[in-house]
């Protein structure tokens, strides 16, 4: 394929057992599911996500046991569900490994990580146990390099001593997989809306994977280069993903899906009924095409399309 | 019995709203938060402008968001950014007013817990979805408004988990904790509202709402705190209601 353009299941590929990820989107948008499913379908496991406010893309991984060590802000999918099922499962029979920060010292981690400098310093945590309680053990962050050695550190100003800081540790990935609305095969990225942290998690990794609902012309979006947040010499892979976040929204393509959320909060709080939602949707289903015949074909992908000038569906059942 | 002109959930979106003053910043989260500033902005605050933590600035908002990330929030904004973007130009540097916060566990000095049940955060009990923007706008809003369910086990002594910090152990604890503002003014219960006293950050109880009794507040309350000298909480008006229900959540995303 021409220039960066790679195939969803060829860039999948490239994620290795135990790979450093952070994962793009925000609880309910433009999380790149359809490469979350592929890394369940390839079987990957002890994988060390990054993240600030994940939702289902995180749950589904860490269900189908894909995931080792997470820190993170945040895990759930909002009004739709309050926190995520698998998640919540994994952490209560102490199956995973994980450290808790807020979203704004995440994105700051993120943000030094893609400056190049060694922690931020932030105003906010003071006083809350955010600081004071650490999940991760000194061993099991010295046991991997790639954690920080220590969680944070507080700190007074070296310019007045009355000004204090809390200085939290730059993220480094080795992956970062984005989902966006357009892409092109010399990896110039539009994201239409807000950008959440995408920006930062794809500047501090070492190679970023993006999957887009439209491959366009590079000429096109270099038109008009100023709503092009991310450069295309960071970009390393383009996959091209019609649908590539369902069930979660993209912002002028399609909202997010109702039914299919509610099938998927209720089968992942059991067992077994979360073998049979993988089975069915995911594991069961050769690729990307299947899964989107699974949920309903373009009856259900048609109902989700966004409509101008709202950028999603107006019309759109929601409590269901 | 006659059928209730309004429901507990319509009841604290109209009190939440009462709380924000015209013109103010508001930061808003999921859910009732979001029913109280639309209401606000469309009765006595049409100037105050709404803040989502996944990037978005004065939004006016045509459909309610169901997550601060959904694209409902794009409608009519004046800016689109990031999370960075928000949490350091507009909170971190001191230009949000309030901000709104939940938990599954408020404490007497307003500290919340939206992390987990248990004394160990390793070995939790009951594990929630975490801080997420929480612990930073208890931080660094000028003022927070909490919206809480009033049992017993959700308002105890001191929660398990300071998510979010609130007036810490009263006093002047907070400032000497090295936050540069903030702190609760009110929780907004499903049994009333409850305020902190200036001087030394006890709580005490606002208001009480209609059909109950400070009494009754109080032993729904796992701490000792003064009931005596709240009011009734004044009920929703007519136009308040017809808002809330046929403009602001007509399709009862989270009106009950």
């Amino acid at each position: 394929m021409a220039g960066k353009l790679m195939d969803l299941k060829a860039a999948a590929a490239l994620v290795p057992d135990g790979a450093t990820i952070s994962i793009g989107g925000f609880t309910t948008q433009r999380h790149p599911m359809a490469f979350i499913y592929e890394l369940i379908r390839l079987g990957r496991r002890d994988l060390y996500l990054f993240g600030h406010s994940p939702g289902g893309d995180w749950d589904i991984l860490i269900g189908a046991g894909c995931v080792k060590r997470v820190e993170l802000a945040y895990e759930a999918d909002e009004a739709f569900n309050t926190v995520g099922p698998r998640w919540r499962r994994a952490v209560e029979r102490s199956e995973i490994e994980w450290e808790d920060y807020s979203n704004f010292s995440m994105v700051a981690r993120f943000t030094a990580g893609a400056m190049g400098i060694p922690f931020m310093p932030v105003r906010s945590l003071l006083g809350s146990d955010l600081i004071r309680q650490e999940t991760l053990t000194p061993e099991q962050r010295f046991a991997d390099p790639r954690t920080s050695p220590r969680k944070l550190h507080v700190m007074d100003s070296p310019f007045n001593p009355l000004d204090r800081v809390v200085l939290v540790p730059a993220i480094h990935t080795e992956f970062a997989v984005l989902h966006v609305q357009k892409a092109t095969d010399q990896g110039t990225v539009r994201i239409e809306g807000q950008t959440f942290a995408d920006v930062q998690q794809a500047m501090c990794a070492d190679v970023v994977i993006v999957t887009a609902e439209e491959i366009v012309e590079d000429d096109v979006l270099r038109a008009e280069p100023e709503r092009n947040p991310i450069p295309s010499l960071a970009v390393n892979h383009v996959c091209r993903v019609p649908y590539g976040a369902h069930p979660y929204a993209v912002f002028n393509y399609y909202d997010y899906d109702p039914l299919q959320l509610k099938e998927y909060h209720e089968s992942a709080k059991d067992d077994a009924a979360y073998r049979r939602y993988l089975d069915r949707y995911v594991v069961g289903v050769k690729d990307q095409v299947g899964y989107l015949e699974a949920i309903g074909g373009s009856a259900r992908l048609e109902s989700l399309k966004a409509k101008p000038p709202f950028g999603y569906r107006p019309d759109l059942k929601r409590r269901v | 019995m006659a059928t209730p002109r309004y429901t507990l959930t319509e009841l604290m979106a109209v009190v939440a709203a009462r709380e924000i003053a015209d013109g103010e910043v508001v930061f808003a989260g999921t859910g009732l938060p979001m029913l109280g500033v639309m209401l606000a902005q469309r009765i006595h605050a049409p100037r105050c402008i709404i803040i989502f933590e996944a990037g978005t600035v004065a939004s006016r908002l045509a459909h309610l968001p169901m997550s601060v990330g959904d694209p409902r929030v794009m409608r009519g904004a004046a800016t689109a950014a990031g999370l960075m973007e928000v949490f350091t130009f507009v909170l971190q540097a001191g230009r949000v007013d309030v901000g709104f916060l939940s938990g599954a566990q408020v404490d007497r000095f307003g500290n919340i817990n939206s992390t987990s049940i248990g004394s160990d955060p390793r070995r939790p009990s009951v594990r929630f979805s975490g801080s997420g923007g929480a612990c930073d706008i208890a931080c660094l809003a000028r003022r927070t408004i909490i919206i809480a369910k009033h049992e017993k086990r959700r308002f105890p002594e001191k929660v398990d988990y300071v998510t979010s910090p609130g007036w810490l152990a009263g006093g002047t604890s907070r400032t000497e904790s090295g936050l540069i503002r903030g702190g609760p003014s009110s929780v907004v219960t499903t049994m009333g509202v409850m305020r902190f006293r200036p001087e030394n950050k006890e709580a005490y109880l606002a208001s009480f709402h209609p059909g109950l009794t400070p009494q009754a507040v109080a032993e729904a309350t796992g701490f000792p705190w003064a009931v005596t000298g709240a009011t009734e909480t004044p009920p929703p008006a007519d136009e308040e209601l017809r808002i809330l229900r046929e403009d602001v959540d007509p399709e009862r995303i989270f009106l009950r």
